[in-house]
């Protein structure tokens, strides 16, 4: 485990660069370990952020699958928002663990 | 020069050849996990893993319960052969399967073809295959892209982060 100043805070993240405690997430954290990735953040982002925060707080295991039943977006759309790493992205993005799921 | 520098693997081309329920997922689960990780990926299917693309019995796989010595009880027991030569014990035994899967968020196989061409995947049939079980492009489901000669597949797979996986 390691700090990294994110949008100003100090955030714990492991080696990877996931969030370590995901009470210290912002938004601003959010944006700023977006951009490292590439993706500019928008309102649907944020709807697919606050998912999987929610239900990693439900203690679910996720999967893209689930994300795309979701009603918010499908598999294709969640590719679209989170490219080339639908749930690794989005995860980190989102400020959660990093997912242990295979599908 | 530096001996340690990584090389992520860029692409995955994958053979499904076998067409029970077991091969035929250890081929889809591989093809999205590569796609998920933001790896292009192809899949060929050929031979009895055409099972895996034919409309009509793609969601219908069946796992071997003879010849097949990895097979247990529930609860551990080895599975004696003389019992699944039984009638219907392959198909329930089967569908046990399919119902471990799903209750770990593993799709049936149609939709588990959508997901790995939602994210770019591509599928694709052998030619050779195709013509030897008299099959026509109708007869697979909608995402396989195409019916391609093993030339055609081994034209996909060009680059040196490439590798080529048999399942």
């Amino acid at each position: 485990m390691s700090t990294k100043t994110i949008a100003g805070a100090q955030i714990n993240v492991s080696e990877e660069g996931y969030l370590e405690d995901m009470d210290q997430w912002s938004p601003e954290v959010a944006k700023e370990i977006a951009n490292e990735v590439g993706i500019e953040l928008t309102d649907k982002h944020f709807e697919v952020l606050n998912y999987l925060r929610e239900k990693t707080k439900e203690g679910e295991a996720l999967t893209i699958r689930k994300v795309g039943k979701s009603g918010i977006t499908d598999i294709k759309g969640l590719y679209t928002l989170f490219p080339k790493g639908p749930l690794k992205f989005s995860a980190k993005i989102a400020g959660i663990p990093k997912p242990a799921s295979c599908v | 020069m530096s001996s340690t520098e990584k090389k992520p693997l860029e692409k995955v081309c994958i053979i499904c050849a076998k067409g029970s329920l077991e091969d035929v997922y250890a081929t889809l689960v591989m093809a999205n996990g590569a796609v998920m990780e933001g790896i292009e990926t192809n899949v060929f299917f050929t031979f009895f893993g055409l099972e895996g693309i034919i409309k009509e019995r793609m969601n219908h796989l069946h796992t071997a319960t003879t010849g097949n010595p990895a097979m247990r009880m529930p609860g551990g027991l080895p599975f004696p052969t003389m019992l699944g030569g039984l009638p219907g014990v392959e198909a329930g035994v089967s569908k046990m399967m399919r119902h471990q899967m799903e209750e770990l968020d593993m799709p049936p196989v149609d939709e588990f073809l959508e997901m790995i061409t939602a994210g770019g995947g591509m599928i694709y049939a052998c030619k050779l295959a195709v013509d030897m079980f008299k099959l026509e492009k109708e007869d697979l489901h909608e995402e396989v892209d195409s019916i391609i000669t093993i030339g055609d597949f081994y034209g996909l797979c060009d680059g040196d982060r490439t590798q080529i996986i048999f399942t």
